[in-house]
């Protein structure tokens, strides 16, 4: 930990930049991880040879309700963690 | 907590060990909104259709909120148990 004090200051821009990035990435996948699995569960119920078009369309549904309920679920998670901050 | 403050000043780079910090947290709540989506996804959603309709939001909302609910209520019993058990 002590070499990172020896770190210039455009050096620490440069590695503040690379954690934020890897955070992304990694959120990024999470995301499409959770997706696949979730959508899969729910559009292919008896997987034939190829992916049909209702199956097609019901991933891209799927893929959109997906994050509509991302964003709605952090919305509720972030009012509540203000709601208990308040308590405290 | 302390001790990460004196890591902090030894260091001697406040500014990154903040950032640091900041980042951390902001991690950990998103993990969190991942879990809380996965497990109100399951609860809420039939068949996707091409919007939300008010009652899935309701449903999502409410299951993030009583999930939390339910998360203190059981670590505070969990609690009693413990220490009655002493």
């Amino acid at each position: 930990m002590s070499g990172l004090s020896n770190l210039s200051s455009a050096d620490k821009g440069e590695l503040m930049e690379q954690v934020k990035q890897q955070i992304a990435v990694a959120n990024a996948q999470e995301l499409l991880t959770k997706m696949t699995e979730k959508c899969f569960n729910k559009c292919i119920n008896k997987p034939g040879t190829s992916l049909d078009s209702s199956e097609q369309k019901c991933i891209s549904m799927c893929m959109d309700r997906f994050m509509d309920s991302w964003n709605l679920v952090s919305r509720t998670y972030g009012s509540r963690l203000q709601r208990e901050q308040h308590k405290m | 907590m302390s001790d990460f403050d004196s890591l902090g000043s030894s260091s001697g780079d406040k500014e990154l060990q903040e950032f640091l910090m900041i980042e951390k947290q902001k991690a950990q709540v998103n993990a969190q909104i991942h879990e809380f989506n996965e497990i109100c996804w399951d609860k809420c959603i039939g068949k996707p259709s091409s919007k939300l309709d008010s009652a899935t939001e309701t449903c999502l909302a409410n299951c993030v909120d009583r999930f939390i609910d339910t998360s203190l209520l059981i670590t505070q019993r969990f609690a009693q148990l413990l220490q009655k058990n002493q």
